[in-house]
Parts: C-alpha cells; structure tokens; sequence
C-alpha cells in the first residue's frame, strides 16, 4: 500500500510538512501545558515505578511459565505475570491495595488498574479537599480487552442452566470503564469519568486524552492509563488462535519476547496495569508539586487496511508519528529516543521501516527500543507502562535495552539498544502503541 | 443458636466481610453491615445456594436484617 508521494520522500520529512510542522508549532504555543505529577506501575517485573525501573535498566526479564492456569493443551506456555509477594520486595500483596471483601466484585484487571491509580495518586500527592477541586478531577483509565475470566466464568454458571445464581457483581467486574469508576470512587474525583478501548493502543490513547481534557480546560488533573489481565484461558487461546503469540520458547521463558530478532515467533502475554496523574502546569507548580515531564505530543492515526495486520510500510504508524510531531511543534530532529511498539511479531519490522522513513537522515542518532522484551505485551496497558518508561528515559539519560536482539531480521541505521540499557542524552522521547482494527497512537514526552 | 442461624452468621461474615460479632439478629445489611443493594443481591443469592431454597423477589425484599434471613429459612426448611 503506498501513500501519497509526498509522505515517503527518503529523506523522511519533506519539505513541506517541515513547514506544516512549523505552522502548528506557533499554533499550539497558547494552550494550556500538561505535566506528569506521578506515576504507578504494576506488571511482570513487579510492583513500584522505581523497582520496575531498575530491573528493566538492569536487563531482567519478566517472563516466565504461566501460573496462573494450566496452559498445557494450549501451543504458548509463557507469559509475563505480576509477581506475588511482600511489597518490600517489589511484588504484588492484592490485600494491601484491595480489601478482601471487594476483591470478588472486580475481575483482576481492575484490581490491577486499582494498584497501579494508587501508586500514582499517592506518588502526586494530590489530595483534594474542596468540592471545585473534586470536580477539576478526573480519571481516564482503558483496558484493550476488560474482564475476561470474569465472563469466562459467568458462561459457565449460564450454562449449567444457573443463570439465577449470577453474581449481581457480574457486569460491574467485567465493565472496561469500571477502573476509572473505582478509582473515582476511592479517591472521591468528580471530575470527567472517561474510558479507553482501543485493543494494544489504549494507554497512549487514554493518556493523550486525558491530556486534550485538561488543554480543553474541562479538568485540572486527569488519572490516566490502561489496565490489563487476560493471562487466562480465553485470552491465551484467542491469542493462540489468531497465531499472535510466541509458541518456540516454551521451555526458554525469557527468551520468548525478542522484538526485531529473526528468530520472533510471536509476543508474549503480559498483565498489569500503568498510570500516570496528569496535571495543567501552572496548577502544579503553585502547589509545589514533583514534576517528571510535559506531555508535549500526540497523534492518531487509523490504517483502514486488515483487521490484525498493519500495512506493508506501516503507513498508519509513520502518520500517528508525524501527527504527533506536528501538535508537538517539533521535527524528527528533535527526538532522541523512542519506546517502539516492537511486540516481538513480524510487524516489528514495519514500525522499523516507518520510523527510518519519518526520520530520514536523523535515524542514525536516534535510539530505538522495545520494553516489551522484558515485560511482554501488556495490551491495553502496555503504552501507559511505556510512557512511564519514557519519561524515565529522559529523567536519567537511559535508554533501556531491547532483551534478545541477537540477529536483527532487518539492519538498521536505527541504534535499537541490544541486550544492555545505554547511557545517553534525551531530552524527548516518542512511544508508539499500534493495536488491532488498525489503530494507531503516538506520544511525545520532554522533561520540564 | 440453630444450626440454620449459625450458617446465616457465617455467609454473611464472609460475604460482607464484618466482624462476626457484628452480625447480630437485629443487625440491619444495609443500615448496620455496610452492605448495599447488590451486596444484599448476593447474599440473597449465597443463602439460596446454601440452604438449597428459592426466595422469591418479593420475598427477598423483606428480609434486611439477619434475624430476617434466619426466621425465613427455618420456614421454608420446616414447611
């Protein structure tokens, strides 16, 4: 598929989106800055931001064998799971983040999504008290698939002819928009109560979103991500079914998830949740608040192609991104790193081809990795998690590395950090999230 | 206390999750053990499950304390 002439020049940019890029820079220079004030994460390289953080910069891997059911009658074996365990240690205590008594009335992506909403209120130290600032408050939190061994589970006992014996609880625990529901609940935020689904591109799509609220002025603060749990039966073997999933390395876990690698064969399954607290920049700073970075870009983008596959030269990819340069006010020039969708396919490569197209000559300074090689695919969590991991990126002038990159399937100009985290300057950062239906999502992020 | 009663007390202790010396024959679910409308729902639901008896809607609207629950049980149970 071939887009219009002008969009694939090889030097990437032509001129004249140069001088649209130009156009919207002084077009967007009046509205309303959107900064990170916390953060919370949640996923299979364990619970905290800063613990996930130093494990991915470490190089550690998060897959493993699935334990959450017996995947035996089933190709794929492995998957990355929230580790359980003391919170000291970095792992999840569901008890210390979700009353007992509640835990049954919510599928495990919300619990998930509760743990990660958490961390990042508490991280904010926001904590309104007036009922104008309660309602300035408001939470956008998505999932690309929602409840599914809750409705897994409520088949059954349909089924077996007890349709009577239905928890109430049913439709409340499978409901996608049920985490920002809870979150606002806990919390007492009134302000927009809002949701994403978009398959894989969730969290950059709730996050970009989240952020146009507050630039539009309809909020102050927004919590805002994506929650994911589908480690289960039907979302294994729905994933197996469409021959998505990595099936060669059941018994080299952590082998698994090698974005870019010729040897790939699939993702691999990851759960969690990751969620940032977005907050308009004057209202941060006059409450003194810690500030990670601004949301300085997004853009959108839809392939119109295949309901699972991208285009060949990823057309709708290299347009999220070129979008999101243009609200940014910035050219290809300007980014230092970004965080790839990479989920360990064959589409891999395409994103990688998109990316060379947009940034021409500057490919060769830039660095490129994919997170999903320690953490698996976190579907409609994985571009929360990934912002997060971008954000991280700039704060400390790392770039984590991409696991299992032995033998690129494709060369590249592109520098896509094999194996070990690189010390480097960045100053911006882009992350992508592609989902099926042919959706595609891309973030800009700068440090403040 | 029956063996009925006792069972009530249990089901509501694990469903609600309060204290078991809460869960007195006057206390009201909703009023006195923090449940709400789904929550009771439920419970209705648990007994029906555990006494092997139907309680019919209009029935289960009537029953909102666990002396309620209790009284209905042991009806049914002795009819």
């Amino acid at each position: 598929m071939e887009g219009p002439s002008e969009y694939w020049g090889t030097n990437g940019v032509s001129n004249r989106e140069r001088a649209g890029l130009l156009l919207s820079a002084g077009a967007n220079s009046g509205r309303r800055r959107v900064v990170v004030t916390g953060m919370g994460i949640v996923g299979p390289l364990g619970l905290g931001v800063e613990n996930v953080w130093s494990r991915l910069i470490a190089g550690e891997s998060g897959i493993g064998k699935i334990t959450q059911f017996d995947p035996s009658d089933l190709p794929a074996h492995v998957a990355g799971e929230v580790p359980e365990g003391p919170t000291a240690e970095g792992k999840l205590t569901l008890s210390e983040w979700v009353p007992v008594k509640d835990q049954r009335k919510m599928d495990r992506f919300i619990h998930m999504g509760l743990v990660a909403a958490t961390e990042a209120v508490e991280d904010s130290g926001w904590k309104p008290q007036t009922e104008e600032d309660k309602c300035r408050t408001g939470v956008m939190i998505g999932s690309g698939i929602g409840g599914l061994q809750t409705i897994y589970d409520a088949s059954i006992t349909v089924h077996e002819g007890r349709a009577r014996r239905l928890s109430p609880f049913f439709i409340p625990s499978a409901l996608i928009n049920l985490v920002s529901g809870h979150v606002s609940i806990k919390y007492g935020f009134q302000g927009p109560n809002h949701s994403v689904v978009t398959a894989c591109a969730t969290g950059v799509h709730a996050i970009g979103d989240a952020a146009r609220i507050i630039m539009f002025g309809d909020a102050d603060v927004m919590v805002a991500g994506g929650a994911e749990a589908t480690v289960c039966p039907l979302g294994i073997a729905g994933f197996c079914s469409a021959r998505a999933l990595s099936t060669g390395f059941n018994d080299n876990p952590q082998a698994a998830s090698r974005p870019w690698d010729k040897d790939r064969d699939g993702f691999v399954m990851g759960e969690g949740a990751g969620v940032v607290v977005l907050e308009e920049y004057e209202h941060a700073k006059a409450r003194g608040a810690k500030i990670y970075g601004e949301i300085i870009g997004y853009g959108m983008s839809g392939d119109a192609y295949h309901i699972t596959a991208p285009a060949e030269g990823h057309y709708g990819a290299y347009r999220a991104m070129r979008a999101a340069l243009q609200s940014a006010g910035l050219t290809p020039a300007d980014i230092n790193y970004v965080n790839a969708h990479g989920t360990s396919t064959m589409a891999d490569d395409l994103e990688l081809e998109a990316v060379e197209r947009l940034f021409g000559d500057d490919a060769s300074k830039l660095a490129m990795s994919s997170t999903k090689s320690a953490t698996g695919h976190l579907l409609g969590a994985a571009g929360a998690v990934e912002a997060i991991f971008s954000i991280l990126a700039i704060r400390d002038n790392v770039a984590p590395p991409t696991l299992n990159l032995d033998s690129p399937s494709r060369e590249s100009v592109i520098d896509r950090v094999a194996h070990t985290a690189q010390q480097r300057q960045i100053d911006v950062a882009l992350s992508n999230s592609f989902g099926f239906g042919g959706t595609n999502a891309s973030l800009i992020v700068r440090g403040v | 206390m029956s063996e009925i009663a006792d069972k009530v007390k249990k089901i509501v202790v694990e469903h609600l999750g309060v204290e078991e010396s809460k869960v007195t024959p006057e206390a009201s679910f909703i009023d006195d053990l923090g449940a709400d409308s789904l929550d009771t729902v439920e419970l209705v639901m648990a007994f029906e499950e555990a006494f092997n008896v139907e309680i019919p809607e209009d029935a289960a609207e009537k029953i909102t304390t666990v002396k309620d629950a209790i009284d209905y049980i042991e009806k049914q149970k002795a009819a």
